[in-house]
């Protein structure tokens, strides 16, 4: 009888341990996590919807913060400064958590951002900086950026490769941080090789009509130019149409978000060569930063995050498979 | 005394253009190449093909304002149809035929319901450009993909050595100038721009004429865009939001074509197209800033218009009232 009892008390022992195993322990971290989300709200000011960068870091974003309970929101300006700064401006009243905002020149926000964040409001800032540092920023290098672009363009066309050193640039708009950064690395780096000639610097306003006028204005006038660094891909499908249409073997890079457009034009022999800031990798980074703020609570405008963008520079012949992302599968 | 008898603003015009051709080819190496001659034609090619659109319209005392817009929409709208796998010919006539509605509605608009036309067009693209954006293309920018490559050449092929835009451009001066010279529709536009009055008392078809200039600066600005697009692979709608209804209007009033109607012709529009290509190319070639070429510009505009109002004062008889 005893033995018996023994027997049915170990066996209940073990049974009620194999009982507590499958029941698991509960992750001491989730109820903060999801807690720290729950009823905020993050609203995004970007220059404007509507073009590949935008609508991939909004999709993004969106993907990765609503999930959680997260109220996601564009104000979008289109294209207007005044419009975005109306935005940011209504939006300080409205106190939402975090603003993520896209700058369309260095100056034009700096004082809004900065009563923002004195109002308790986290403020994000995307790929082109202002001259006020927020808590955040996620964006690409473009002074880094300037020099690989000047080292590539190098590598293909100094003399001591067997080019003639000829080169030209087409800007954007010129007082955009994309295009005044970039240009400084650009500076550095050719003042480091005084065989290089850059013949012609011009902006065509992110428009590629006019980059298409300009590139072929700058063909005619050196019929042996040998490199051409354009600052958008969507602007420079006029720079490589001129370069198609004089028919000249000129090397064009270009730099963009990895939009499917951008591989598809790269397979078609528009550019030569791609940098590029993956928008999904930068949404991410963008998500992580907004993460961070609202489950550590640091008072606003008190951290600074900066999260630059790796670059990948690809052709045609190194371009991978999905190397571009399309706009649809991302919704 | 100075004697100014036949000195129109076209001719001031003109000899600028003239005397900028010659100090350019003299000061700029390369500048006279006939190479670079024609790629200084063939890039305002497009600003001179709505300009023609734009004359016919001013010439009868209109304006259309929608111009940009339309072009815009209706190509991105065909192409985006086109790049889903819409036929060439099915996506290029939904475009067409939606830009003669909008002309259509234009038309109606100015001349049945007599809202002035600036307001009337204003309207007209903001409204085309919104609902197109909203309910027809997801991006901005519309790429020319799938049977739409086909006719690349368009815009960037060449026939005979020249580009084909020139020639297009060159056609439709050419029709144009034949439509108002020899065409009745054409010789009742001027007119209407003229007096629009005297003409409806004498029995002519003034409505429907109306209506028909917009449609026809409609049909031109569909054409301008197929070059654009495809010159460029590419359609940017946002080209609606920027301030290129303005050039088109500059190089038609620059020209000699008075806004209060009825004065000037296809003429007028060719010389207001080649300073303004002349001054360009030129600028590049000096590799001038575009911050700085759009100063030089307007300045270089501004002078000319000047000269003309020093050299042809405004005549209190002649000038009509809502000359601008």
């Amino acid at each position: 009888m005893g033995n018996l009892k023994a027997l049915a008390l170990a066996a209940a022992v073990s049974l009620a341990g194999t009982a507590a195993l499958a029941d698991g322990i509960d992750d001491p971290a989730r109820t903060p996590y999801y807690d720290a989300f729950k009823g905020k709200t993050v609203a995004f000011v970007p220059i404007a919807m509507g073009f590949d960068l935008t609508e991939g870091w909004a999709a993004g974003i969106r993907k990765s913060v609503e999930p959680l309970g997260v109220k996601f929101e564009v104000r979008d300006p289109n294209w207007s400064t005044e419009a975005g700064a109306q935005a940011i401006t209504s939006l300080i009243q409205e106190k939402p958590d975090v603003i993520v905002v896209h700058n369309p020149d260095v100056q034009s926000y700096a004082k809004l951002l900065k009563k923002a964040e004195e109002a308790g409001i986290y403020v994000v800032q995307v790929n082109m900086r202002s001259s006020y540092t927020t808590d955040g920023f996620a964006g690409a290098d473009y002074v880094s950026m300037g020099h690989q672009l000047a080292q590539h363009l190098i590598a293909k066309c100094s003399p001591a490769n067997g080019g003639n050193g000829k080169i030209a640039i087409i800007q954007g708009v010129l007082t955009a941080a994309a295009s005044a950064y970039q240009m400084k690395g650009i500076e550095d780096e050719l003042a480091k090789h005084p065989e290089m000639k850059l013949v012609a610097n011009q902006g065509a306003d992110w428009d590629a009509t006019k980059a298409r006028t300009i590139m072929a204005t700058i063909i005619q006038q050196n019929p042996d130019l040998c490199g051409a660094a354009g600052f958008w891909d969507v602007m420079d499908v006029g720079t490589g149409a001129a370069i198609k249409e004089s028919g000249k073997k000129i090397w064009l890079i270009t730099q963009g978000g990895g939009n499917e457009a951008t591989c598809t034009n790269l397979a078609n022999g528009v550019y030569s060569e791609v940098i590029e800031y993956n928008v999904m990798g930068q949404a991410r980074d963008i998500s992580d930063i907004i993460r961070y703020l609202l489950e550590n609570k640091p008072k606003p405008g008190s951290t600074h995050t900066t999260l630059f963008t790796p670059l990948e520079f690809f052709t045609k012949d190194t371009m991978k498979p999905g190397q571009c992302w399309a706009l649809d599968a991302k919704k | 005394m100075f004697r100014v008898g036949n000195v129109t603003q076209e001719r001031i015009v003109f000899s600028f253009a003239l005397i900028l051709l010659i100090a350019f080819a003299i000061f700029l190496p390369g500048f006279s190449a006939a190479g670079n001659l024609l790629a200084l034609i063939r890039s305002v090619s497009v600003l001179g093909i709505l300009g023609v659109a734009m004359a016919l319209v001013v010439l009868g005392r209109g304006i259309d304002l929608s111009l940009v817009s339309v072009m815009a929409m209706s190509l991105a709208w065909s192409f985006d149809l086109i790049a889903k796998g819409t036929s060439l010919a099915a996506g290029l006539a939904i475009g067409l035929a939606s830009s003669i509605l909008v002309g259509l509605g234009n038309g109606f608009l100015v001349a049945f319901v007599e809202i002035p036309a600036v307001f009337a067009t204003l309207a007209m693209g903001t409204l085309i450009y919104g609902a197109g954006r909203y309910f027809l293309i997801d991006l901005d920018v519309v790429y020319l993909r799938g049977s739409g490559e086909s006719i690349a050449w368009i815009g960037a092929g060449r026939a005979w050595g020249v580009p084909v835009p020139v020639i297009i451009f060159a056609l439709v001066c050419a029709m144009a100038a034949l439509f108002l010279r020899y065409a009745k529709a054409g010789y009742f536009i001027r007119a209407i721009g003229d007096n629009y009055h005297a003409s409806r008392i004498t029995g002519l078809p003034v409505r429907p004429i109306i209506v028909m200039q917009y449609v026809l600066s409609a049909i031109i600005g569909f054409l301008a865009g197929l070059v654009t697009t495809t010159s460029v692979a590419s359609m940017n709608t946002r080209i609606a939001l920027s301030t290129f209804v303005y050039d088109i209007i500059l190089v038609v009033v620059l020209g000699g074509i008075g806004l209060s109607g009825g004065r000037g012709g296809i003429r007028n529009v060719i010389v207001g197209t080649l300073l303004i290509g002349i001054l360009i190319n030129g600028m590049t070639i000096l590799d001038i800033q575009y911050t700085v070429q759009n100063v030089i510009k307007s300045v270089i505009l501004l002078a000319a218009i000047v000269a003309d109002t020093i050299i042809n004062p405004r005549d209190e008889q002649t000038a009509q009232q809502g000359d601008i």
